[in-house]
């Protein structure tokens, strides 16, 4: 091994901790302003140190919201962040695996000029087509509904991408083996190739729900009811109004409410987020 | 690409492909080329007729002084953000590729602001230097900065720039340490027999391996820099003071919200388009070649 001086280890930690400080600094401060008082805040007072707010914050943001700006409880904005990002996660990985069966499966005319159209997709997120976008959903009566929020983000190709890299590399002979068992295509898929992709489903699921969870713009026009804002949404709103009247305390908790999910998913699920950020980003 | 075993069956491929197909041709091709027909009209006033203009709206946008700026704005951004977020990055990857205790401890506490929300990016930071409340806006007043994001145009943009590197800080250690963990260790007792001190090992060693880590990562943040800024500047700055964070996707968005000019606002969006087309075809072409070298 190269030479490991004791003192370039302890910079190396060194650094790291610092990186660590950084990376962790508005979260910490973001968690202290949640459980303090609004007018020490307001008055720029704040303290570095936890005040003791944590339960009538939590308890106002969830439950109730804020008393001037929204008025929309907040668990009721994560509960359509949750629905969007299931929606979105699990709608992909479904019309992507069956595509992807399709196409690498069967042969048939317009094989590939079907796939081009799926592959092009790949190239352009939803923000530069942005209007366009809001006048389809808009015409077919989809503005302030779970179907509007999800169907635009599910256009594109990088679910069926992967699954149709991992089904070329799936042997042969599996097939040949379950013909001669007589199953036809759809037992096979179910049967023998869903259960090989489930670790590539989970790692894309992993990844697609935080994508979904934190998707902003697009909620941002297709929501005008209050009832329909996700989390994401909600809390730009909170902060709409002139300063003076922002409550500081309850957007900080909103915003910790917003970052707990995908946070965890993250920090739980790790080894598949890896996975499936390496294997999406590709 | 071909598999060699296959089904026969004439109806079921087209079922399978369906859903996919119908929500792409609905919700991806359809807008773009409403977008694309819609770049080459002009509607009247009320939005009753329009008449076709061929490139007129480009040639507006173009002679626009406020487009233009935001164009190099935005570009200036992406530039400040990528190299910001990708030095601080590879520093933290280099510390932690080494053979240390918990390393995987520091890559847990160090990947996690990936799951942060552009939004909710933008709120911590401004909360943390707001100019009458922010924590730290109190110690730079002390140290004499007159510090106001909110009036001032360049604190505003480093604001930006500061929030938007932040969060990447994640996602780059995570390819660089990968990056650095596929360098053979063998490479480096080489250089390291041959007399290399530590900076000159990752001078002419490490950094050279790691550039097609390093221009991958320097495309996905340009990118990233381009269109996932957008929540940050909204809730940050709203594109303010003045014009000086409205950077290119802030501004189809704002134009579009005044409703004002369609033409122009579909005209934007297709440069955006081109953009990022050529953005990607850089990053296909160079993935290739990793590839295959």
């Amino acid at each position: 091994m190269v030479e490991q001086e004791g003192i370039r280890r302890y910079v190396a930690h060194i650094i790291l901790w610092i990186g660590i400080a950084i990376v962790a600094f508005p979260v910490y401060i973001a968690i202290v302003a949640s459980t303090q008082d609004n007018a020490l805040i307001a008055n720029g007072q704040m303290s570095l140190l936890p005040g003791g707010h944590f339960f009538e914050v939590y308890y106002q943001t969830i439950f109730v919201g804020t008393s001037g700006s929204t008025r929309e409880p907040v668990a009721n904005m994560m509960l359509n962040s949750l629905i969007m990002a299931l929606l979105i996660a699990v709608g992909k990985i479904a019309i992507s695996i069956i595509s992807a069966y399709a196409i690498v499966y069967f042969r048939f005319p317009l094989r590939m000029p079907i796939f081009w159209l799926i592959f092009i997709t790949l190239m352009l997120p939803v923000e530069v087509r942005i209007y366009p976008t809001y006048k389809i959903v808009a015409d077919l009566n989809m503005l302030d509904s779970y179907a509007g929020l999800a169907l635009p983000l599910i256009a594109s190709a990088t679910a069926t991408l992967l699954f149709r890299q991992f089904f070329m590399t799936v042997p042969d002979e599996l097939l040949e083996a379950s013909r001669i068992d007589g199953a036809g295509p759809l037992r096979f898929f179910w049967d023998t190739l869903l259960p090989l992709s489930r670790t590539n489903m989970a790692a894309l699921f992993v990844i697609l729900f935080i994508l979904g969870w934190n998707q902003y713009l697009w909620p941002l026009l297709i929501t005008t009811r209050d009832d329909m804002q996700t989390i994401q949404v909600g809390i730009r709103k909170m902060i709409t109004t002139t300063d003076a009247l922002t409550e500081w305390p309850i957007v900080m908790a909103t915003a910790v409410l917003a970052m707990l999910p995908p946070v965890f998913v993250v920090v739980a699920m790790q080894k598949l987020f890896v996975r499936g950020l390496v294997e999406t980003e590709k | 690409m071909q598999k060699q075993a296959i089904f026969q069956s004439k109806l079921l491929p087209y079922l399978l492909v369906a859903p996919q197909l119908a929500v792409v041709l609905i919700f991806f091709y359809w807008p773009a080329l409403q977008a694309v027909v819609q770049s080459f009209l002009l509607q009247d006033a009320f939005g009753l007729s329009s008449s076709f203009v061929w490139f007129d709206n480009y040639i507006e946008l173009f002679k626009d002084p406020a487009y233009f700026e935001s164009i190099i704005r935005t570009f200036f951004f992406s530039f400040a953000i990528a190299v910001s977020s990708l030095s601080f990055a590879l520093l933290l990857a280099v510390m932690a590729d080494k053979p240390l205790r918990g390393v995987m401890l520091y890559r847990t506490l160090l990947i996690w602001p990936y799951a942060v929300a552009p939004p909710v990016v933008g709120v911590l930071w401004i909360f943390m230097l707001h100019p009458s409340l922010g924590v730290i806006s109190r110690y730079l007043r002390a140290a004499g900065i007159d510090w106001n994001p909110l009036l001032d145009g360049n604190q505003a943009a480093t604001l930006i720039i500061l929030a938007a590197a932040w969060k990447q800080i994640s996602y780059n250690f995570l390819f660089f340490l990968a990056g650095l963990q596929a360098i053979p260790k063998s490479v480096f007792e080489a250089a390291a027999i041959d007399g290399a001190r530590p900076m000159r090992r990752f001078w002419t060693v490490t950094f050279p391996l790691l550039s097609p880590t390093i221009f991958f990562l320097l495309v996905v943040n340009i990118v990233y820099a381009f269109f996932d800024t957008f929540g940050i500047i909204d809730t940050m700055t709203r594109g303010g003071p003045g014009t000086s964070t409205v950077t290119l996707v802030y501004k189809v968005y704002s134009d579009g919200l005044l409703g004002g000019n369609l033409g122009s606002s579909a005209a934007q969006s297709v440069i955006l388009m081109i953009l990022v087309i050529v953005l990607t075809g850089i990053q296909f072409r160079f993935v290739e070649r990793k590839v295959t070298y």
